[in-house]
Parts: C-alpha cells; sequence; structure tokens
C-alpha cells in the first residue's frame, strides 16, 4: 500500500510540472510583464533596461526554472489588478468556491446513491421511470437557465431564498482567509440555490452512472452465488453489490469535483459569489496575465491533489489494486 | 419412506417476448441420502437450469410452469423468496461452474464464509470462523489460517473451486448441486476436485446432484444418471447399467464418443451427426429424430414417454421398448 501511495504521488508530481510548463509558456509568448509594471510612457531603452533586470532576456529553460523554484517558495507572480500576490488573491477567493463545490458534492452524494440504487433494482416502478425521465432533463438544460429559474422561482416570486452573494460570513481561523457560510443560518441559506444549481449537472450523471454500474453488477456470478448462499436481498444489494458498484463511480467521482472546481465560473457569475471561477472572469476581462496564470496551477493542483486523494482511496476498497501496488 | 429430494414432472419455460419457450419439459427423478446423481448432456440441454430449478433460482425471464420439488417430503417449489432462502446455502448447497467468477472479489474468503454461517445460525463471529477453519481443513487447503484473510484474487483457480467446496459445506447440507465443478479447470486439478467432492460425500453422507456433460466423470463418481436432451430426460437409470448398456440412441452416441472409449487407436472418433435444436425450434416428434440412425416414421410423429425398459432403466425412445433393445452393444 505504501509503494502504491508513493507511486501515485511522483504521478502527482510529474502532471505538476507539465501544468506548470504549460502555464508557463503561455505567461512567456502572450504577457509582456514590463508593460504590465510601467506601462506605455516608458522609452524603449529604459524597457531593454527593465526586461534584462528582470531576466526576461534569459534562455526559456532558465526562466523556467526560476518561475519553478518561485512557485515552490509560493510566488506565483504579482496581480495587477489587486496589487497583490496572486496566490494570495487566489487563495482568498478559494473558501467561496471550495464551500460550493463541497455543498454541491454533498447533495450529490446524498441523492444520486439512493436514487441510482433504486433505478437499478427497481427499473420498471413508476418512480425508476420519473427519475430517469427527470435526471435527462436535468443534464441537457444548462447550468445558467437552471440557476435563472432557481432565482426566478425562490428569490423573485416566492421570497424564500436569497438570489446572490454569500450572507452572513464567519471568519474560520481568525486571520481573516476562511470566510465561511456553514456556520450562520442565513449562510446556508445562500448556499442552497448555487449548490444546487451546481449539482444539477453532475447529478444525473451519477445516478445513470449508479445505476447502470449497479445493474451490471447484479448480473454477476457472484451475486447469483450469494443468492444460492441463501443470504438475505438487503445483504445482497446493500454489501456484496454496493460495494462493487462503488469502485468506478469513487473514481470518476474524483474527476467531476475537479471538474466542478474549475467550472463553478457559471454558477458564481448567476449568484454573484465571490469564489474563484468570479475572480477568473474578472481577471480574463482585464487581461491580468499573471492572476490567470496563478488560477490555471492553482486549479490544476487542485485536480490532481483530489484525483490522488480519489486513487488511494480507491486502493483501500478495492484489495485487487493494492496488490499490484505492493509488487 | 419418502426421499430425501423427488423432483416431479418438473417444466420450467422462460417468459420471452415473443412468448414462453420450454426448456425443461418433465423432468423427474429422485435422490437419496448419500446418494449421488449425474445429470448429463450437451450445453444447452437444460441440466444447469434443472439444477438451479431445485433451489428455485432460475435467472430471470425463467420459471417454474409446472410440476414439484419436494425435499424431505416437504414441496419447497411452492416456497415463498424468504423461506427458500433459508434451504439454499443451508440445506442444500450449490457449487458453481467457474470459480474466478463466484467468489465477490472485493471480501476476503473469511469474510464470504463467515457471512454464510451467519444467515443461517445464530452464531458469533469468532465461533463461525472456527467452523470455516474447520471446513477448509477439510478440503485439504494448506495454511487454512491465511486464507481467511485472503482475497479472492490471491488464489489460483483450482484453490478457489476448493474454497467454494468448503463454503458449501459450512452449514452441513443433505444435498450439494455441482454445476460442472470442473469445467473452468485443470484437468489434474478436475480429478483432484473430484476426488475431493467423492470423499465427502462419503464421510459426511451427503447427496450429490453432479451436473456435467463429461459422461466419463460422471461413470467414474456417480450411482445414478439422468440423460438430457432439448430440455428432456432421456435416459435415466444407475449410472454402471447405463453406461455399459445404453439404450437411447443419444446416450449410446454420448458414450461411442469418448475417446479410448470404443475407438481403436488411429481410428476417428464416433460423432453423432448434427446439432441438438435450440429450444425454439424442437421438431416433432422425437427431438432426437433428425440425428438418430434408427429412427422410422413414428419417430417424426409422437414424442416418446420415459418408461421402464428393464434393469432399473428408464429411456424414451420408440425404437427400443420392445423386445431387447441392447443387442446392438
Amino acid at each position: 500500500m505504501f509503494a502504491f501511495i508513493i507511486r501515485r504521488i511522483l504521478q502527482a508530481i510529474l502532471v505538476m510540472l507539465v501544468i506548470s510548463l504549460v502555464g508557463f509558456s503561455i505567461k512567456n509568448s502572450i504577457g509582456d510583464p514590463v508593460r504590465d509594471l510601467v506601462g506605455e510612457r516608458v522609452t524603449p531603452k529604459e524597457r531593454a533596461a527593465m526586461a534584462e533586470k528582470l531576466g526576461l532576456n534569459d534562455p526559456f529553460s532558465t526562466q523556467y526554472v526560476r518561475f519553478l523554484k518561485n512557485a515552490l517558495h509560493g510566488d506565483l507572480g504579482t496581480s495587477f489588478i489587486y496589487r497583490k500576490p496572486a496566490l494570495e488573491v487566489i487563495l482568498k477567493h478559494a473558501p467561496a468556491t471550495i464551500e460550493l463545490v463541497l455543498g454541491s458534492a454533498l447533495i450529490i452524494v446524498i441523492f444520486s446513491l439512493p436514487l441510482g440504487m433504486y433505478t437499478a433494482l427497481k427499473p420498471r416502478s413508476l418512480f425508476s421511470r420519473f427519475v430517469m425521465g427527470f435526471s435527462t432533463l436535468g443534464v441537457s438544460v444548462p447550468v445558467f437557465l437552471t440557476a435563472i429559474g432557481f432565482i426566478y422561482l425562490f428569490a423573485v416570486t416566492w421570497h424564500v431564498l436569497p438570489s446572490y452573494g454569500r450572507g452572513e460570513t464567519v471568519d474560520l481561523f481568525g486571520n481573516g482567509y476562511w470566510q465561511t457560510g456553514f456556520l450562520t443560518i442565513d449562510g446556508l441559506k445562500h448556499l442552497i440555490l448555487p449548490c444546487i444549481s451546481l449539482a444539477s449537472i453532475m447529478m444525473p450523471l451519477f445516478i445513470r452512472l449508479i445505476r447502470s454500474e449497479m445493474m451490471e453488477v447484479l448480473e454477476t456470478e457472484y451475486i447469483k452465488y450469494a443468492r444460492a448462499k441463501g443470504l438475505s436481498p438487503m445483504r445482497i444489494w446493500f454489501v456484496h453489490a454496493f460495494k462493487n458498484t462503488l469502485l468506478p463511480v469513487v473514481t470518476v467521482f474524483g474527476i467531476q469535483i475537479g471538474i466542478m472546481f474549475a467550472f463553478t465560473i457559471l454558477t458564481e457569475t448567476v449568484f454573484q459569489w465571490q469564489g474563484m471561477g468570479f475572480m477568473f472572469l474578472d481577471a480574463v476581462q482585464r487581461a491580468d496575465i499573471s492572476l490567470l496564470i496563478a488560477y490555471l496551477v492553482v486549479v490544476g493542483s487542485v485536480f490532481v491533489i483530489v484525483n490522488t486523494v480519489v486513487d488511494v482511496m480507491y486502493g483501500f476498497i478495492n484489495p485487487t489494486v493494492r496488490v499490484a501496488g505492493t509488487k | 419412506m419418502s426421499h430425501l429430494l423427488e423432483v416431479r414432472d418438473l417444466e420450467v419455460k422462460f417468459a420471452l417476448r415473443f412468448g414462453d419457450i420450454t426448456a425443461i419439459d418433465g423432468a423427474s427423478f429422485k435422490l437419496d441420502r448419500g446418494e449421488k446423481l449425474g445429470l448429463v448432456g450437451e450445453s444447452g440441454a437444460g441440466k444447469s437450469v434443472t439444477g438451479f430449478s431445485i433451489i428455485n433460482l432460475i435467472s430471470k425471464p425463467g420459471y417454474i410452469s409446472k410440476g414439484k420439488v419436494l425435499f424431505e417430503g416437504k414441496e419447497i417449489s411452492s416456497y415463498s423468496d424468504e423461506q427458500m432462502r433459508k434451504i439454499r446455502g443451508n440445506s442444500i448447497s450449490m457449487i458453481f461452474q467457474d470459480p474466478m467468477m463466484t467468489l465477490n472479489p472485493v471480501f476476503t474468503i473469511g469474510f464470504q464464509m463467515v457471512e454464510t454461517i451467519q444467515a443461517h445460525r445464530n452464531i458469533s463471529k469468532a465461533g463461525a470462523e472456527k467452523i470455516a477453519l474447520e471446513k477448509l481443513k477439510k478440503v485439504h487447503i494448506p495454511s487454512p489460517e491465511q486464507r481467511l484473510s485472503q482475497y479472492p484474487h490471491e488464489l489460483s483457480g483450482g484453490m478457489r473451486q476448493r474454497i467454494i467446496i468448503a463454503v458449501s459445506l459450512l452449514t452441513d447440507p443433505a444435498i450439494i448441486i455441482a454445476d460442472e465443478p470442473t469445467t473452468a479447470l485443470d484437468v489434474t486439478i478436475q480429478a483432484e476436485i473430484m476426488d475431493l467432492l467423492q470423499e465427502l460425500c462419503a464421510s459426511d453422507n451427503m447427496a450429490l446432484i453432479l451436473i456435467t456433460h463429461d459422461l466419463g466423470v460422471v461413470s467414474q463418481v456417480t450411482e445414478k444418471i439422468a440423460v438430457m436432451y432439448a430440455g428432456k430426460i432421456i435416459e435415466y437409470g444407475p449410472t454402471d447399467q447405463v453406461v455399459t448398456y445404453p439404450v437411447h440412441p443419444y446416450t449410446e452416441g454420448l458414450i461411442k464418443s469418448i475417446p479410448g472409449n470404443v475407438v481403436n487407436p488411429g481410428e476417428d472418433l464416433v460423432q453423432i451427426p448434427g446439432m441438438m435444436p435450440t429450444l425454439t425450434n424442437i421438431p416433432p416428434g422425437c427431438a432426437f429424430n433428425p440425428r438418430c440412425y434408427l429412427r422410422q416414421a413414428v419417430c417424426t410423429k409422437t414424442t416418446p414417454e420415459l418408461k421402464d425398459v428393464g434393469n432399473s432403466v428408464m429411456a424414451a425412445c420408440h425404437m427400443r421398448y420392445k423386445g431387447d433393445g441392447r443387442t446392438n452393444q
């Protein structure tokens, strides 16, 4: 198991190197750091001197190594809109996005597991048909439409839930970094609509995935054997079939959580949610290259970390993976 | 005295879109305590379905449409699933064909053995593990303590089949139904597994239903044999008698096609011409008639009944009812 974890971490580092290389190449070719710093009113001679001083004339590899060194020290460049280190800007916006994604993930797990299993066990029941039909609908309606529909119904028509912002937040660690909405009623109320909107795309996918995996597992010989051993249906479904169903679902879940981080942009825009996606759009509109690259690297690492954790978890659930790792 | 197991005129149908097809058409046989019965036939003859229908575990859309299964005098074919569960894996155990697919890959051997005992006995985990260990020893598994914490993929096919046999022994069943238990294994291991089954039946006075297409195995292991063809039992009787003096031309063909049985080295093996009909396409009269060398007009018109042909053998063949059919040997 230890060797397996080490190997997964090495793979993760390799992926991070590739992401940073791509990020740096973009920065190197489209940005002009001198203009970012001093604007247009400087003579070409002074510009050249400045570029030399900043090391912009060094070979690509030297610059890349410098970029990596700085990145390892937590320096991903300076955002020129905020006039602050890019990483700090991102970290300030991260908690909002993390809470949004966590809330959605929770909704997805709570609903898709029972619904997916029910539709697999009773595929002909009226409720199953309704769930399957509804999930097709959910998958085909884009997030912003769902979100706007929710706002119209719950905020505008019925006045039961707020339509934008994070509401009342609490400073979690007392250092001003993590403003959480999970601890106040108002904060939770503000979370409901954005989380459901974000979950609405992934949930049908998971219901369908769990359903098809479960149906496949129910057809296997070992399930038939479990019945021949005289086990109760409950035990066959929730112990024997459940664990085997979960294996592929866990992997997909890891990838989807990563994707959700990167694609909160739409949801955050509709709900004026001050997270990373909102910040990203701002950075694109104002061409803040440093912040964009930093965002790319941070989201990339979140993706890689989440997937590594999921793979290690998968190793714990699936005994065959564990053996392959210890060889 | 009633028999341990009695299958009476069993009919199994599969409900398909274009109507029901009959997979088993009026099978009857009896089994006493400690007795070993071989169910023989080609793939698709209905032998596995017969085995599964005893514990009412036919895959959907199959169902028992007629007939009875009596176990210890009780009609278990009319039991609810809940009642049936108390018999499955308890008084009647099954051994499946492919040991690689039978055990759940994500649970340890110990887990899968303990849950089987606990499904039928009110017993602690430690107590169940003790029984599991005892049964693993009984099937001659090396270092049984270690096996309990191992996963199925860590063991070879032969080892897994031994474990499945150990699982089937956990509740000291009266009958074991073994559905082609050696088909997926090496020839050397096949013999070991069959020896083991025989040894266990003798020591625990268990009855065995051995489902196989291998007449050679059946003739070595069982006392009684039922030959199936296209969903029907076409010959049924003591194994020695049937194997030495087959009555039905199909049984005769099967025995002749075993290498080294009838043919001398260098000669071609005897084949039965043609193929078994699919269940949707069974010819009128005797299902075997298109392939039969004894065929007469009557064979294509009326279906032969399973009748006593002497020496405790029953056979379903128009040509062999009268006179002494066995002189052809």
